[in-house]
């Protein structure tokens, strides 16, 4: 950490958004991280993703569970309402707060030890229920914050820093997601942001349940040469599936792609998702190609990032329970409670 | 920006004319040689002569390697920033390296802010000689440097924290420097002002015998006769200037040199002319010379009253001229007990000559100032000056920007007053230089001097400060009068002149912890402190009451904490870097970047923000290893916060502390 507060002086020709806002004006406090942890870049892609969609901070929950990663949410987004819940209840705060209120934008960040380990299975039913949210992984295959084991996402292959061999095969979170019934799946690197930002809007943007899966290289336990999440290792094996471009409603599409070379996917609030495509065998919208698209890059030792899934018509949690459209907290207790006799009805219906 | 910095441009050719390597050292050539010059736009313009010679030399060389084949063109890209060149970080510290004498001013700021004001005084007097005369009057060129005025605020009061090391010092006499045991040489120096006494403290410190000859009975020059004492009280002059002289430099006052034949006759081994520009410049329009009882010279009305001969002025008075003599005059003749003082200029206002603070400060004291008036004549009546008579005038540019300035038409403008005071512009006098003695006359009857050398046509004869050519500031003086002693010691050993010694340089870490640093990296967010002012009331009653009355410590402390330390590098070791960009995520001015190379000007417009002031450098690293992408940063607004070191992983940045030193003749 360090001692001085970031100074507010900025450059003169900052940009501004819609808002009237720059992108200083979404950063939170100075990362108490260690130095050079992929998280803060994240925290700065997540800054840059709400500065360009011009989101306004206080209609955004961030919430998060217990781990390096779920402290991440203290260094963005400063003016946001915040949850740090219990190690691996995020999801269950966020289904709680999203049922209440589903006008703001849940944005939940998680780790690989909060999400892959502890909180799996509050992972697992978030992702099959469908809840509209962003749900963040920041991946570094480590547990940083008990000085480094490995945890549930480190590769079989992928030693210790101190050269212990790991035991057990890893869980690969996309894969899962994708089996599980999240609509919107991707793969990102915290040292890669051309590619990060666009996926992040297009998260954001996404109805349903958005998943994401950042590499996040941790430079205290797990940038080691024996690393397979390490920063150079993910450069040197990063396969990249499709260049995405964010296009929000209204705006011009200025990208120009040979024909046939690019996917474009328009998304429920009318913002458009071009994804120019690196690989031949590339089909976002299709369950099957994505999951084969992961196990061979796996069986090849590449790390297969980008857009991975996506299913822009999908119904969310709150579709699936037709639940009211006026939010629940801001309703009054005559509607939210009918009262004995309507109870007595309901009950006298399921007889 | 001198030929030293073009230099380091000239090695980056070499890169993209990509000549092999083995190949360079054979093709050596020296830029600053062949242009002998330091002055900016002569050297531009020869630059690219040079460049083209380079490059059909390169091209014959390889021509005879490869069968005289034609080197298709390479496609271009920035080389790696040679940090190693002083004057890249030299560049980075715009306050010092727009001063003419290069003061090191965040290292004396940072010792004022530890209260230790005998170093920062010291740290001035070896580059300017005169720092409580400066932080009085200076012109100030280091301020509009200030970085702070390109993050939107105003410019740290270099000047006035200048003055503060001379106010809280203490007795240094035993800080100077031993001076050498004589060396047998002697040295005339030819005008008591700034670049004499600069010339003789550079030399006396070398053993020189030095001999100074001053027209008046006390040394000082300008400083003396035309500063007024309520902008700066003699005894800081008298301090400063037997500071020097009692270095055992033999004076000679009340002694006007008449003819250089003669002084040449002497036995002098090397002569320096440091008379100024000591002639007022005159108006010659309708009634002048009836009117001459009222009509005065600015600047030897102001020597008039230096030395007491002058005690009193009419009740109306105009000032003509929009230049610092002129706002000193008006607010001189106040104090004098005039009671309705104008100032009237040609030009419009926002062209006027004089420092933007002296306009301020002579209309705070309640003068008035009527741009646009051109002096049409003198309205005589009775054998008496009773006014002047202006035209309109407004000002007009053609296509070339070149003004002229065009009547409006409007009636003419009469002021009444008692005398007029004339401050429009001064001009060199070398009467006295006869013209068969070995140096050459050019332009506007002015002695051709090198540029480099300072070394007239007649190779004994050295020229510097305001006569070498034509009115500059105290400053200037200062620096031309090192420059002008290197040359003169050179001369007197028999080496070569144009073999310039080098700036001394150290860059040392500044790292004490995981996250401290040895200087303070916290922004202050203080606005730019005012300088306190005697009450108005006394002060326009007494000519040496002096108007400005500095910082007290405590605001002295505040505004050097404004200081950005710009002089604290932020150095970028590309082997250590892993790219993770927690430097990009933290900077807070968005000065950092990592992006593909190409030509300087994509790689400026490829930046997160456009590097579009293309006054500031860029820094280049060289390729990096895992995306082969380069580091840029923009040196434009860096705050030096450090922040990026502290973030950085791998230690890849660093903050050091870069001192630059001037060469001097003594070392």
């Amino acid at each position: 950490m360090t001692y001085i507060v970031k100074p507010k002086n900025h450059h003169p020709l900052l940009e501004k958004n819609e808002l009237g806002l720059t992108r200083r004006d979404y950063e939170g406090a100075v990362s108490t991280l260690c130095a050079g942890c992929g998280h803060d870049s994240i925290s700065s892609a997540i800054v840059e993703a709400c500065f360009q969609l011009s989101i306004e901070s206080y209609k955004v929950a961030k919430l998060s569970g217990i781990g390096c990663s779920s402290k991440a949410p203290a260094y963005f987004l400063n003016q946001s309402h915040g949850f740090n819940s219990v190690h691996g209840r995020m999801p269950s705060v966020a289904t709680g707060a999203a049922m209440a209120n589903h006008e703001l934008l849940y944005l939940g960040v998680s780790g690989d030890g909060d999400s892959a380990s502890i909180g799996i299975g509050q992972f697992i039913h978030c992702a099959r229920r469908q809840l509209n949210m962003t749900y963040i992984v920041e991946n570094n295959g480590t547990y940083g914050l008990t000085k480094g084991q490995f945890s549930a996402t480190n590769d079989l292959e992928s030693k210790s820093k101190y050269g212990d061999d790991n035991l057990f095969p890893s869980i690969d979170l996309p894969s899962m997601a994708i089996q599980l019934g999240a609509s919107f799946v991707a793969r990102g690197f915290s040292g890669d942001k051309e590619q990060l930002v666009p996926l992040l809007k297009a998260a954001i943007a996404h109805k349903g349940f958005s998943f994401l899966d950042i590499i996040s290289p941790c430079v205290t336990f797990n940038n080691h040469n024996t690393s397979t999440k390490s920063y150079d290792y993910i450069r040197e094996h990063n396969d990249s599936l499709s260049k995405p471009d964010f296009v929000p409603l209204g705006k011009e599409i200025t990208a120009d792609y040979e024909e046939g070379s690019s996917i474009e996917v328009p998304l429920h609030d009318g913002s458009l998702l071009s994804l120019e495509k690196l690989s031949e065998d590339y089909n976002p919208k299709d369950k099957i190609t994505a999951i084969k698209n992961i196990q061979e890059s796996q069986r090849d030792n590449k790390v297969l990032t980008g857009l991975l899934y996506i299913d822009p018509d999908a119904k969310d949690l709150k579709e699936i329970l037709n639940v009211s459209d006026t939010p629940l907290n801001t309703m009054n207790k005559q509607d939210l409670c009918p009262g004995s006799e309507k109870l007595s009805g309901i009950n006298q219906s399921l007889k | 920006m001198d030929t030293r910095y073009l230099f380091k441009r000239y090695n980056t050719w070499w890169v993209k004319l990509a000549v092999p390597k083995g190949l360079r050292d054979e093709l050596g050539y020296d830029l600053r040689k062949s242009l002998q010059t330091h002055d900016l736009k002569i050297a531009q313009e020869l630059r690219w002569e040079v460049v083209d010679q380079l490059r059909n030399k390169i091209n014959r060389a390889k021509g005879l390697e490869e069968n005289q084949q034609i080197i298709p063109k390479v496609k271009e890209f920035v080389p790696p920033t040679d940090t190693s060149n002083p004057q890249y970080y030299h560049k980075v510290v715009d306050c010092q390296h727009a001063c003419p004498a290069h003061t090191p001013v965040p290292e004396y700021i940072r010792q004022i802010a530890q209260g230790n004001y005998n170093e920062a005084y010291m740290l001035n007097w070896e580059s300017n000689v005169f720092p409580g005369i400066l932080g009085r009057t200076c012109d100030r060129p280091c301020e509009p440097a200030c970085r702070r005025t390109r993050t939107h605020e105003k410019a740290v009061a270099i000047c006035r924290l200048k003055r503060v090391t001379y106010d809280y010092k203490d007795d240094i006499a035993n800080l100077i420097p031993n001076i050498e045991a004589s060396n047998g040489k002697k040295v005339a120096l030819i005008g008591g002002g700034p670049a004499s006494l600069t010339v003789a403290r550079d030399l006396a410190m070398m053993g020189y015998e030095c001999t100074l000859f001053e027209r008046d009975g006390k040394a000082g020059g300008l400083m003396r006769t035309n500063i007024p004492s309520f902008r700066l009280p003699e005894e800081v002059l008298d301090e400063e200037v037997n500071q020097v002289l009692n270095l055992g430099i033999k004076t000679i006052f009340n002694s006007e040199i008449t003819s250089m034949k003669e002084l040449l006759e002497e036995d002098f081994d090397a002569i320096f002319v440091g008379t100024g520009a000591p002639k007022g410049r005159d108006i010659r329009i309708e009634g002048r010379e009836e009117a001459k009882n009222n009509i005065h010279i600015g600047i030897d009305w102001l020597t008039s009253i230096a030395f007491e001969h002058t005690k009193s002025i009419g009740k109306k008075v105009i000032v003509l001229g929009g230049g610092n003599t002129a706002m000193d005059c008006c607010r001189t003749s106040i104090r004098l007990g005039a009671e309705e003082v104008k100032v009237t200029v040609r030009s419009p206002f926002d062209q006027m000559k004089a420092s933007e603070w002296e306009i301020e400060d002579a209309m705070g004291e309640g003068i008035p100032i009527h741009d646009n008036h051109v002096p049409k004549k003198f309205i005589i009546r009775d054998q008496k000056l009773v006014g002047m008579e202006f035209e309109k005038v407004e000002a007009v540019f053609d296509e070339n920007g070149k003004r002229s300035l065009v009547p409006t038409g409007e009636d003419p403008v009469i002021f009444e007053c008692d005398d007029v005071l004339v401050a429009i512009g001064q001009d060199n006098a070398f009467e006295w230089i006869e013209r068969d003695c070995g140096i050459e006359f050019g332009e506007w009857d002015m002695p051709i001097v090198d540029k480099v050398t300072f070394q007239s046509t007649n190779p004994k004869i050295f020229f510097g400060g305001d006569a070498a050519w034509g009115p500059e500031n105290i400053i200037w003086a200062a620096a031309h009068g090192h420059q002008a002693a290197i040359s003169i010691d050179k001369f007197c050993k028999n080496e070569d002149l144009y073999e310039r010694p080098e700036p001394s340089t150290t860059l040392v870490s500044q790292k004490m912890g995981v996250h401290e640093w040895s200087y303070d990296n916290d922004i202050s967010q203080a606005r730019r402190f005012l300088v306190p002012h005697a009450d108005q009331k006394e002060s326009l009653k007494d000519l040496k009451m002096e108007v400005e009355l500095g910082f007290d410590e405590q605001m002295a402390l505040e505004e050097a904490q404004r200081c950005l330390n710009c002089d604290v590098q932020t150095v970028f070791a590309e082997d250590l870097c892993i790219e993770c960009d927690a430097c990009v995520d933290i900077c807070p001015t968005d000065c950092i970047n990592f992006v593909v190379n190409d030509s300087e000007e994509n790689l400026r417009n490829s930046l997160r923000i456009p590097a579009i002031n293309v006054n500031q450098e860029i820094l280049v690293s060289k390729k990096l290893e895992q995306t082969s992408r380069v580091m840029v940063k923009d040196e434009d607004v860096c705050l030096h916060c450090g922040l990026c070191a502290e973030r950085c992983p791998t230690g890849a940045w660093d903050m050091q502390n870069f001192l630059y030193q001037e060469a001097k003749v003594y070392s």
